[in-house]
């Protein structure tokens, strides 16, 4: 059996490890409450954005955007990649790439990824996959801007015609104990289910449909990135908030356990030691 | 009087939702009036002032451009930044048009100079815009 002291170094050890992740818990408990918030504030434009696009696809545009032109034969897929930057979130990350690598494998194309977050460039990186751009260190309170580069990466290659798809992959919030990942397709726009206006009917544009369906459809898309960031940081900081409190539980428990082990061995250090006393004094004797 | 079901949002938060009888928007070639039963429109919109009216309410607001999508029975409206003239300060926004010049001022190359300008009309608009409110 170890020494007492040497229990008792251990028990300190412990404990300090459970007084840094009770913090980061706390920590991530407030960034996670501003980060849903921020994700329910965002979800109309989101929800708005959709149906714009829902209806366009419904409409019969003269002029047909190459976002709507769903190509014959899917050669490089581009797929943008949302992790966090940081680790000690549990599985969050390990089950986004894992979600990633089955894409990959059931795609028989050439995948490229362009990458938002520290985690998954690395993973990416290692097993060899081609990241053709990055976006790194990402504040927890996202701008549009921090996003407009992958973004903008990616509209470009597909329009080049060097991406055929461009998919999306991040990790949706569900509520605090559970985060989903997710893969969508960006690009070419998915075909939607439902006609809400049916007919055969066309906008009217201002100042033409060519500048308006280009802008506006740049904009869906960014803000569709935009909208998984913001997802992605409120599963982040969840996820962060449960790894951390059952660390803290883990740590207690073992603190338990170890205090048990101390007594033990104290009790049996001062049984031995009266033992000596008396077998020495009856020796005496 | 028939309504029409109005939602104004930016990629941050939700600015208005609910009924209206009568929407101005700032459109990238006019002003544009739109009342219920219009035919299906998608505009851009550029830096201007938003007019919602609602029975008796008339709610303003400053949008900084967007894209507005008009179905007959729904308008959707995408800005790209929104506030209120309660939610704005004089001082700050006339802090935003000085910044905006001391850019305009530092940068070099033509993209950077287009951008810079595009930014201090905004600025200088909202300011003009603001001023204008405060003093009804």
């Amino acid at each position: 059996m170890a020494s007492a002291k040497e229990i008792r170094g251990q028990i300190k050890a412990i404990q300090n490890t459970a007084k840094i992740t009770k913090a980061m818990e706390m920590v991530a408990a407030s960034k996670m409450r501003k980060a849903q918030q921020r994700v329910l504030d965002a979800r109309a434009y989101a929800e708005g954005i959709a149906r714009v696009i829902a209806n366009l696809m419904q409409a019969h545009p003269e002029y047909k955007h190459p976002f709507f032109t769903h190509r014959e034969e899917a050669k490089r897929i581009g797929i943008i990649l949302i992790t966090t930057d940081k680790g000690l979130c549990g599985g969050l990350n390990t089950n986004a790439l894992r979600l990633s690598v089955q894409t990959m494998k059931n795609r028989k194309s050439e995948v490229e990824v362009i990458n938002i977050g520290r985690r998954g460039g690395a993973f990416m990186r290692r097993v060899g996959v081609n990241v053709s751009g990055s976006v790194e260190g990402v504040s927890d309170s996202p701008e549009l801007a921090d996003i407009l580069g992958a973004a903008d990466l990616a509209i470009e290659q597909y329009m080049s015609g060097h991406f055929d798809e461009v998919h999306l992959l991040y990790s949706e919030f569900v509520n605090t104990m559970t985060q989903t990942p997710k893969v969508t397709q960006l690009l070419p726009c998915p075909p939607t289910d439902e006609p809400s206006h049916p007919g055969y009917w066309d906008y009217l544009y201002e100042p033409d449909s060519h500048t308006v369906l280009d802008g506006l459809l740049k904009r869906s898309v960014e803000a569709l990135v935009y909208h998984a960031l913001l997802e992605n940081k409120a599963c982040e900081q969840s996820a962060r908030m449960v790894a951390m409190k059952s660390a803290t539980d883990n740590a207690t428990d073992i603190v338990k356990d170890l205090q048990i082990t101390y007594n033990k061995a104290r009790q049996a250090a001062i049984t031995q030691e009266l033992a000596e006393i008396v077998a020495g004094s009856a020796a005496a004797q | 009087m028939s309504t029409v079901k109005v939602l104004v949002a930016t990629a941050e938060r939700e600015v208005y939702r609910g009924e209206a009888e009568k929407l101005v928007a700032p459109g990238a070639a006019g002003e544009l009036g739109i009342l219920p039963r219009h035919a299906p429109l998608l505009s851009e919109l550029t830096a201007g002032e938003l007019r919602i009216t609602h029975g008796e309410n008339v709610d303003e607001v400053f949008i900084s451009g967007g894209y507005m999508e008009v179905q007959p029975d729904v308008i959707t409206i995408l800005a790209d930044t929104a506030e209120r003239a309660t939610d704005m300060d004089e001082a700050a926004a006339l802090a935003a048009q000085r910044k905006a010049e001391e850019e305009l001022a530092s940068r070099k190359d033509d993209v950077d100079l287009a951008l810079a300008e595009a930014e201090l009309a905004i600025m200088a608009q909202r300011l003009a815009w603001l001023q204008k409110k405060k003093k009804h």
